[in-house]
C-alpha cells in the first residue's frame, strides 16, 4: 500500500515538468514567406468588423479590414478606403472622396453603396446595435456621386475622423450576407480559414491598393495557456509572440528578439470616491505619496515600464503632460495628511483586482505592502473578469481597484472623459466641478491649440486631487524570431502583420 | 531496543509517518520563530536570490525569503486543514450519531442527501461553495469543511450501526442510560480506532484540497501566503528559479506524504 502511494506521489511529481514539456513539438515552418503568430485567445465572438468587441479579435482584425480612415504607428490618421475627407463650415457634413482602384478581397471594387451600407450597418442605422456610441450622433449618410460620401452628424464633433478610422467602422461588401464567419474585407492580408480554439489562417491580398503585405501566409496559432507560451516559442512552433511579460521574455531562447514598446494604458489603482475615505482628497493624496513607483516597477518588471502622473500614456505625444512628480515617495508627509484627513491610524480596505491579470496582481501585492508602512492595510480581492466587469466598471461596487485603462479610440477624449461627474463610464465617481466646467469648454473651443491646453489642464486636474494612484504605462514584449524583422508598435490595441519582413527580404 | 525494532518493523508505515510529519512540523515551527524576515516584505535587491546563509532557501520573484514564506505557507494550510477536518468531525459525528443510532426515517432522508453530496468531487463542491460566498481564508476553511462532512458521517453511522446492538450498549440501556449519554459516552469513544485514522487521511485530503484551491486562486488571497498560493506563482519561474517550485512542491509531497504514511499505520494497528 505505501509503495503504491509513493509510486503514485512520485509520478504526481514527475507529470509536473512532463505536462509543461508538451509544448515542444510541431513542424517548424518553411521559412519561404510565412510566419506562425502565437495568440492567446480564439477570435470568438464574430470576425464582423461591426460586431467584434473582444481587443484580442479587433488588432487581428485590423489586418483584414480598413474604415475610411485608419490609424498609422504615429497616432496620426491616414486615409484608407477614402483618399481624402473635408468638413463643411458648420462642422456637421464630413464629405470623403473615395480611393480608386480599392478592391475587396472577392475582387470587387469598393464602390460608394459599400460605403454607405458599411457606415449605416455599423451606427446602427439598419437596425443593429452600434458599438461606437459617437455614432448615434451619425444623422444619415448620403451618395453625391461614384466617388464622394457624406456623413452628416446631428451635433458637432471634433473627434469624428478618430471615429471613422476605428474597425468597428470598417468598410465591408454589400453584397456580403455572412460577414461573421466570411470576412471580406480591403485589408493587406485576406482571410483563409479558421478552425475554432486552433489556428486562423491569412494570405496576402496581392491586389491591395498600399504599400503591400511582405509575408506571404500567416497562421494564427491559439496558445490559451500562458504557461506554454515560452515552450512553444522555444521549441519553434510559434514564431511570434505579442504582449508578453518581463519574466516570460528572460526565459526565451537566443533565437528570439524581444521587443519593447508601451501598452498604451494607464496602470494605476483606481479609487472609488463615493465611498469613504476615498471621498477626501487628503486620503487619496496621502496614499500616493506612499506608493513609489520605482519600486514597484523593480519589483514587478525589472524596472521595465514609463511611470505616469495622470490618466494619460506618453505615446499620445501631443497631450501629454508629465506629472510624474506630483507626488515623490515621502511616507511621513502621508502619515501627517492621513492624520490631519481623520485616520492617524491608518484604515483598511481592499483592493479588487481581475484574476486574469497577473501584472495587475503583482502590482497590487506590492501596493498593498508599500501602504502597510504608513499604517493603511490593503486587502487583494481577486474576481473572475466578467465579476470585474460586471461588479466593478458596471455596478461600481467595489473600493479600490487596480487595473489598466486604454483609449479605445485615438482621441484624447477617450481617456479623460470617464472622470465628468455625470459620464456613464466614470466607474471611479470622480466629481470635481472645475474638471466638469473644463470638459464643457473643450467643445467650445474651437482652436486646436487652447484644447491640448485644456487637455493638459484635465489632467493636472486629476493629478493635483490624486484621482486615482497613477503607475505606469507598461512596456510591452514581443517575441519575434531572428529569421524576421519589421515589427511596428501602434499607439493603438493594434498588431500590424503587413510590416513584418523576413530579414533581408 | 530490539523491542522498538520490532514494533517498527511491524508497521513501518507508522514510524516513518510520524518521523517525516515530525519533521515537517519541526522545519515549520523554526522557520516561524526564528528565520528573522517578515513573510509578506519584499526586497527589490533580493530578487530571486540564491540560498545563502542570509536566505536559507533564496528569495521569490519580490525577493521576500523562501523560508519565511514556506513556514507561513505551509503553516496557514496546515491552520486551514486543521480547521476543515475538526468541522467534518464534529458535524461528522452528530450526523452519523443520530443516523446510526436512531435509523428510520431521518437516517434514510440524511444519508441520502449524504450520498448526494459525496457524489460530487469535492473540488468541484467547495468551488460552488466559494462562488457563492467569495474567497478567502475563511471562506475556504468553511467550504472545504461542509465537503468533509459526508464522509466522517458515513464512517461514524458505519459505526454506530456496528455497536448499537452489542452487549455492553443494551446493558446500558436496561441501566436506564439516556439516548445521548449511550451514544456519546458509551458508543462515541469506541468508534476512535477507526476515526483516527480515517481523520488523519482526511486532513491529508485537505492540505491536498487547500493547495489545489489556492493554486487555482479561488483559496488563500495575495500577499498571504499558502503553499498552493505559492507553486501557482512559482510555475511562471520554472526555468529562472527552479528552486521555488521545486521546494514548495517537495514541502506539500512531505507533508502529505508523511500524512498518509501516519494514516495508513493508524489503520493497519486499528
Amino acid at each position: 500500500m505505501s509503495i503504491k502511494r509513493l509510486f503514485a506521489l512520485a509520478m504526481c511529481v514527475a507529470i509536473i515538468p512532463a505536462v509543461a514539456l508538451t509544448g515542444c513539438s510541431g513542424d517548424k515552418p518553411e521559412a519561404s514567406s510565412s510566419i506562425v503568430v502565437g495568440i492567446p485567445q480564439d477570435l470568438e465572438d464574430s470576425l464582423d468588423p461591426h460586431e467584434a468587441v473582444a481587443a484580442g479579435t479587433k488588432e487581428i482584425l485590423f489586418n483584414i479590414y480598413e474604415g475610411l480612415l485608419k490609424p498609422d504607428e504615429n497616432g496620426n490618421l491616414i486615409p484608407a478606403v477614402a483618399k481624402e475627407y473635408s468638413v463643411s463650415v458648420d462642422g456637421l457634413t464630413y464629405s470623403f472622396i473615395l480611393r480608386n482602384g480599392v478592391k475587396f478581397h472577392d475582387g470587387q471594387n469598393v464602390t460608394a453603396e459599400d460605403v454607405k451600407y458599411s457606415i449605416e450597418k455599423s451606427a446602427g442605422l439598419t437596425g443593429e446595435q452600434s458599438l461606437i456610441t459617437a455614432f448615434s450622433n451619425i444623422k444619415e449618410v448620403n451618395i453625391v456621386d461614384n466617388d464622394q460620401v457624406d456623413i452628416v452628424l446631428k451635433e458637432k464633433d471634433i473627434d469624428f475622423p478618430a471615429y471613422v478610422a476605428n474597425l468597428n467602422a470598417a468598410i465591408i461588401p454589400r453584397g456580403n450576407s455572412t460577414p461573421a464567419t466570411k470576412p471580406i474585407g480591403t485589408g493587406p492580408y485576406m482571410y483563409v480559414s479558421r478552425s475554432p480554439q486552433e489556428n486562423m489562417i491569412l494570405k496576402k491580398f496581392d491586389e491591395y491598393w498600399g504599400t503591400p503585405a511582405n509575408i506571404e501566409n500567416i497562421t494564427l496559432k491559439i496558445i490559451p495557456n500562458a504557461d506554454s507560451i515560452v515552450m512553444n516559442l522555444n521549441g519553434g512552433s510559434v514564431d511570434m509572440f505579442a504582449r508578453l511579460t518581463v519574466t516570460q521574455t528572460q526565459q526565451l531562447s537566443k533565437n528570439f528578439n524581444i521587443l519593447e514598446g508601451e501598452m498604451n494604458l494607464v496602470q494605476a489603482v483606481y479609487l472609488n470616491h463615493a465611498r469613504a475615505p476615498f471621498d477626501n482628497v487628503d486620503v487619496c493624496r496621502a496614499l500616493s505619496y506612499a506608493v513609489d513607483v520605482d519600486n514597484i516597477l523593480e519589483l514587478t518588471s525589472d524596472k521595465k515600464g514609463f511611470p505616469v502622473g495622470s490618466s494619460m500614456f506618453p505615446a499620445f505625444k501631443k497631450y501629454y503632460v508629465d506629472l510624474t512628480d506630483s507626488y515623490p515617495t515621502d511616507r511621513e508627509k502621508a502619515k501627517e495628511l492621513l492624520a490631519k484627513a481623520g485616520y492617524p491610524d491608518g484604515f483598511s480596505f481592499s483592493i479588487t483586482v481581475p484574476s486574469n491579470y497577473q501584472p495587475h496582481i503583482e502590482a497590487a501585492q506590492v501596493v498593498a505592502e508599500q501602504l502597510k508602512q504608513i499604517g493603511v492595510k490593503a486587502d487583494i480581492k481577486l474576481v473572475e473578469w466578467n465579476t470585474w466587469l460586471s461588479d466593478v466598471y458596471s455596478g461600481r461596487d467595489y473600493e479600490a481597484t487596480l487595473i489598466g485603462v486604454d483609449a479605445s479610440s485615438l482621441t484624447a477624449t477617450a481617456m479623460l472623459d470617464r472622470f465628468v461627474t455625470d459620464a456613464d463610464n466614470n466607474f471611479t465617481n470622480y466629481s470635481n466641478k472645475e474638471y466638469d466646467d473644463l470638459y464643457k469648454k473643450l467643445f467650445v473651443t474651437p482652436s486646436d491649440e487652447e484644447r491640448v491646453e485644456i487637455y493638459k489642464q484635465l489632467q493636472k486636474n486629476l493629478a493635483d486631487n490624486a484621482a486615482n494612484i497613477y503607475i505606469q504605462d507598461m512596456a510591452e514584449f514581443v517575441a519575434l524570431s531572428d529569421k524576421y524583422e519589421g515589427y511596428t508598435f501602434y499607439p493603438l490595441y493594434v498588431q500590424d502583420f503587413a510590416k513584418i519582413k523576413l530579414k533581408g527580404q | 531496543m530490539d523491542k522498538l525494532v520490532f514494533k517498527i518493523k511491524k508497521n513501518p508505515e507508522l514510524y516513518a509517518g510520524a518521523v517525516i510529519t515530525a519533521v515537517m512540523l519541526l522545519v515549520i515551527l523554526l522557520g516561524r520563530l526564528f528565520v528573522p524576515y517578515d513573510p509578506d516584505a519584499m526586497n527589490a535587491a533580493d530578487k530571486f536570490a540564491r540560498p545563502s546563509l542570509a536566505h536559507l532557501m533564496g528569495c521569490d520573484n519580490f525577493g521576500r525569503d523562501l523560508y519565511a514564506r514556506l513556514a507561513a505557507g505551509g503553516a496557514t494550510t496546515l491552520f486551514i486543514a486543521l480547521a476543515t477536518v475538526l468541522i467534518g468531525v464534529v458535524f461528522g459525528i452528530i450526523v452519523g450519531a443520530f443516523t446510526g443510532y436512531y435509523g428510520g426515517a431521518l437516517d434514510e432522508i440524511l444519508m441520502r442527501f449524504n450520498d448526494a453530496v459525496l457524489a460530487f468531487p469535492s473540488i468541484l463542491l467547495a468551488l460552488v461553495v466559494i462562488s457563492i460566498m467569495g474567497s478567502g481564508t475563511f471562506k475556504v476553511i468553511i467550504s472545504l469543511g461542509i465537503v468533509f462532512i459526508p464522509s466522517f458521517a458515513r464512517i461514524v453511522r458505519s459505526e454506530f450501526l456496528r455497536c448499537k446492538n452489542l452487549d455492553y450498549v443494551r446493558s446500558a440501556r436496561l441501566m436506564g442510560a439516556h439516548d445521548l449519554r449511550i451514544m456519546f459516552v458509551h458508543i462515541l469513544p469506541n468508534t476512535f480506532p477507526v476515526l483516527l485514522s480515517s481523520t488523519v487521511i482526511g486532513f491529508n485530503n485537505a492540505v491536498l484540497a487547500e493547495a489545489s484551491m489556492s493554486f487555482l486562486g479561488i483559496g488563500v488571497q495575495p500577499p498571504s501566503s499558502s503553499l498552493g498560493r505559492m507553486l501557482s506563482d512559482a510555475q511562471a519561474f520554472l526555468f529562472m528559479s527552479p528552486g521555488y517550485a521545486i521546494l514548495t512542491g517537495v514541502t506539500i509531497a512531505l507533508i502529505i506524504l508523511g500524512f498518509s504514511l501516519l494514516g495508513d499505520g493508524l489503520k493497519k494497528n486499528a
